[in-house]
């Protein structure tokens, strides 16, 4: 057993497990899109990030890919995190402004304002249904295609594929396209109906005391 | 051939070889790298060999084709042996002059010395001022040797240090002494050598690899490309010695489809270090097994990354992962690799050959040897570099590069291509190493520098790096995708004169994250262009904003062309050339109408007075 402290707190965390499977466990909860516990961690959403300071530097990795060490210590909410985050929200955002998922998000982390040109876009390029489908499905029909700004999921040579058997997980586990939010009226709006909460301790203490999703001890609730 | 199988075999057949070769014997070595190449030399050597053929002289003069010299500026150049006459520009024409007067007679032919900007003839390559202060090691031999003939190699010593540290040294023996060296990687990161090889050695793994990283994708730079296709033998003797003392029988080399005579250069290597048997089983009877395979790249930038090169090599999309657990632990088939710039191997038989505490005299404190780099941009001299770290930034501009060309202003170098920064001329003292580099906002990288004169609008400069990644990111992590994007958008922005304060002030923040957040080093390092700039060239960036002016007189939207009434002689020369029929002539003064002028310059370029001006 590794020890380590998430949050000032002492933990005890299983050998190659995760930052993110052991704030988990420990009911601390981390944002993060393109992680799902059955598929191979990929840190491409880059919202899960975290401080780890491990005796000799402080500094930022991805929590579903960083495997827990001896007497590291972790900050899950700090306020160079919270404010990364927020902006990776907001290039997410300007990108596919319509994912209930995102704009979910955006109303619990605090998002005020998009600045950037919108685009239209439905996938965020989180590789869950890729992954799914070569992982679970043992099928890989789809997977990458191009890079920068013009990768895709895609079939090969986007022609029907011979081994797609039309099971629906790509879709199934998709987080983007799922549901889409209808309370945008104009472009660049964000909605903010469905909840809006502000964890007031982080201005306070520089990170997110309380190891409870939600516990609202500090949390001050305001309808719109 | 019979197979070399102990150093006193390899020592006899170099000795054999000496004593075959005259060393008074005229020798042409013809220049045969890509940038000579470009400028007619493969016709040259062509004539030399008819001309010496047609004459009979093939006992007398000898001729043999060589790799990059590295004054590419004065291409094609050739040397003649055994004087060592070096000759610059020449052409097809020049060869029967120089075969009759030099060759023959020892005479030297006037007009193709280099003359340097006082006037000073140079007639030998340490003379001329673009080699004086260079210190060169990795390039030593690369306008000696003939890169397509390995007994060219053996004969000034190659295969030595293999034969030396298999047969005498330990393991443990040879990674001491790169340890030892101070030896650092040469792709950029400056990660000690040594330390790399002993993590990769201790290491649990059945099979171990090692890689040489030939992807060199930066604009503007082309040192490991000269390397490879000069003296590609260097690259593969380090690639053994390290795979004997890391303990791996299987070796790669990953080199961009874009360099087709690098890679051929390299596989005519390989085959002929197979049949030398250099590349076998039971190398020098040791029981060390190695041998190398090339891959080559389709040329993604990105690819130049560790752990992205080593998923193209397996087949796999060319993209990086988190190197949590590091890749000498779990890198190419998630076993131990040992991966290393091309220059960084190149440099290991001369380790071994000399002795670490030789190479450890070299260089500063921590970065020690040598840096390669491609001197490029509006200097006089352009062309491949290789000088003592610890060289100040000046010396390479002034003295190497021979200054700025057309007598213009030095307004910054950028250095480590486009992950790297600009560094502007205040810190011209500044000596080149790994930790200096770094803590100017810039990078070694993998050796590009390029000079930018005062007609260089830096945001433009920025705005060019962004373009370039944001199409060469891999486009796998947010930050990385959508944040170079948008930084682009911002900056592109400022080109236009449409920005504001609040822009410039998302232009940090997202420089922030894309650094902070990203998640390899292709992302963690984009940002540096606009933060060097945004640190050394702020001036620009508020004229741009607030006064909507491009001071270098670049950027499109914020320039007029305007025609000096007391420099016009009324030529006509630009009103012909102008596409858009913008200029008008009243009388003898001609006048632009900016409404129709698209900025394109061809007028300002035609002027033959320079009456013609961007405001």
């Amino acid at each position: 057993m590794v020890n380590l402290i998430i949050d000032g707190v002492k933990v005890q965390a299983e050998e190659g497990s995760t930052i993110l499977e052991v704030a988990m466990f420990y009911g601390i909860s981390i944002p993060t899109l393109c992680h799902h516990d059955e598929l191979t961690p990929y840190g491409a959403c880059r919202l899960c990030m975290v401080e780890v300071e491990d005796g000799r530097r402080i500094r930022l990795v991805a929590s579903c890919l960083y495997p827990v060490r001896e007497g590291i210590k972790v900050k899950t909410h700090s306020e160079r995190v919270i404010k990364g985050r927020k902006l990776i929200l907001e290039l997410l955002l300007a990108r596919c402004p319509n994912s209930k998922t995102l704009q979910d998000l955006a109303s619990k982390m605090g998002l005020e304002q998009i600045r950037f040109n919108m685009e239209n876009e439905d996938c965020i390029l989180c590789g869950l249904c890729v992954r799914m489908c070569a992982e679970q499905m043992g099928s890989g029909a789809i997977g990458f295609v191009g890079r920068g700004q013009k990768r895709e999921v895609a079939t090969p040579f986007h022609m029907a594929s011979e081994i797609c058997r039309n099971c629906g997980a790509c879709m199934y586990i998709c987080p983007a396209i799922d549901l889409q939010c209808r309370g945008v009226k104009s472009p660049g709006e964000l909605c903010n109906s469905c909840l809006v909460i502000t964890p007031q301790c982080i201005e306070k203490y520089d990170q997110v005391m309380c190891t409870l999703e939600s516990c609202g001890a500090c949390v001050e609730k305001e309808g719109k | 051939m019979k197979k070399i199988r102990t150093s006193q075999e390899l020592d006899s057949l170099r000795n054999s070889l000496l004593q075959q070769r005259d060393p008074n014997k005229p020798c042409v070595r013809v220049c045969l790298g890509t940038g000579c190449r470009a400028r007619g030399s493969a016709d040259v050597m062509t004539s030399f060999k008819d001309g010496i053929e047609r004459q009979g002289l093939e006992i007398q003069v000898g001729c043999k084709q060589t790799g990059c010299h590295g004054f590419c500026e004065r291409g094609p150049v050739i040397v003649i042996g055994p004087r060592e006459i070096f000759y610059q520009k020449v052409k097809s024409s020049d060869v029967p002059e120089i075969v009759s007067k030099t060759l023959l007679n020892g005479e030297v032919v006037d007009r193709l010395l280099y003359i340097d900007p006082t006037g000073q003839k140079a007639l030998y390559e340490h003379e001329v001022p673009f080699y004086k202060k260079q210190i060169r090691l990795v390039l030593a031999n690369n306008g000696r040797i003939d890169p397509t003939n390995i007994l060219d190699y053996i004969v000034i010593g190659g295969y030595q240090a293999l034969a030396r540290a298999i047969t005498t040294m330990s393991c443990e023996e040879i990674i001491d002494t790169i340890e030892k060296s101070g030896l650092r990687g040469l792709g950029g990161g400056g990660f000690p050598t040594g330390r790399k090889w002993r993590l990769c050695k201790e290491a649990y793994g059945e099979v171990k690899f090692v890689i040489g990283n030939g992807d060199e994708g930066d604009p503007g730079a082309f040192s490991d490309r000269s390397l490879m296709e000069a003296n590609p033998h260097s690259i593969l003797e380090g690639m053994m010695i390290g795979a004997y003392a890391i303990g791996s029988n299987q070796g790669y080399l990953y080199v961009r489809a874009e360099y087709p005579l690098a890679l051929k250069t390299l596989q005519t290597a390989i085959d002929q270090a197979r049949e030398y048997g250099f590349l076998e089983k039971n190398i020098f009877n040791s029981g060390f097994d190695f041998d190398i395979k090339i891959n080559r790249g389709g040329g993604a930038f990105v690819c130049g990354e560790s752990s992205a090169l080593m998923a193209s090599i397996e087949g796999k999309m060319g993209e990086p992962r988190a190197k949590y657990i590091h890749t000498v632990e779990r890198g190419l088939w998630n076993q131990p690799t040992n991966l290393n710039n091309v220059k960084t191997w190149a440099n290991v038989p001369l380790i071994i050959n000399n002795g670490a505490d030789w190479y450890a005299k070299i260089g500063t404190e921590k970065s020690k040897g040598t840096g390669v780099f491609s001197l490029v941009g509006k200097v006089n001299n352009i062309g491949l570099v290789e000088i003592q770290m610890g060289t100040s930034l000046k010396t390479i501009i002034n003295d190497i590069g021979g200054g700025i060309t057309g007598g213009k202003k030095f307004k910054a170098v950028q250095t480590g291509g486009p992950s790297g920064g600009c560094i502007p001329e205040e810190l011209l003292d500044l000596p080149v190493d790994f930790e200096r580099l770094t803590e100017a906002g810039s990078m070694m990288g993998s050796g590009g520098m390029i000079v930018m004169d005062e007609d260089t609008c830096m945001i433009d400069v920025a705005r060019y790096f962004l373009d370039f990644l944001q199409n060469e990111s891999c486009g796998k992590c947010v930050p990385c995708r959508e944040g170079i994007k948008r930084m682009l958008e911002v900056v592109t922005k400022i080109t236009k004169g449409q920005a504001d304060e609040e822009d410039l002030e998302l232009l940090q923040d997202l420089a922030r994250i894309v650094k902070d957040f990203s998640l390899c080093g292709l992302g963690q390092t984009a940002p540096n262009s606009v933060l060097s700039t945004l640190m050394y060239f702020r001036d620009e960036y508020d004229a741009h904003i607030r006064d909507k002016k491009c001071p270098a007189g670049i950027c499109k939207d914020l320039i007029t062309y305007v025609i000096l009434e007391d420099k016009c002689t009324g030529c006509s020369a630009c009103l012909k050339l102008c596409p858009q029929q913008a200029i008008d002539a009243y009388g003898l003064i001609h006048t632009i109408d900016s409404a129709k002028c698209i900025r394109c310059g061809v007028c300002r370029d035609a002027c033959p007075f320079e009456a013609i001006v961007a405001k």
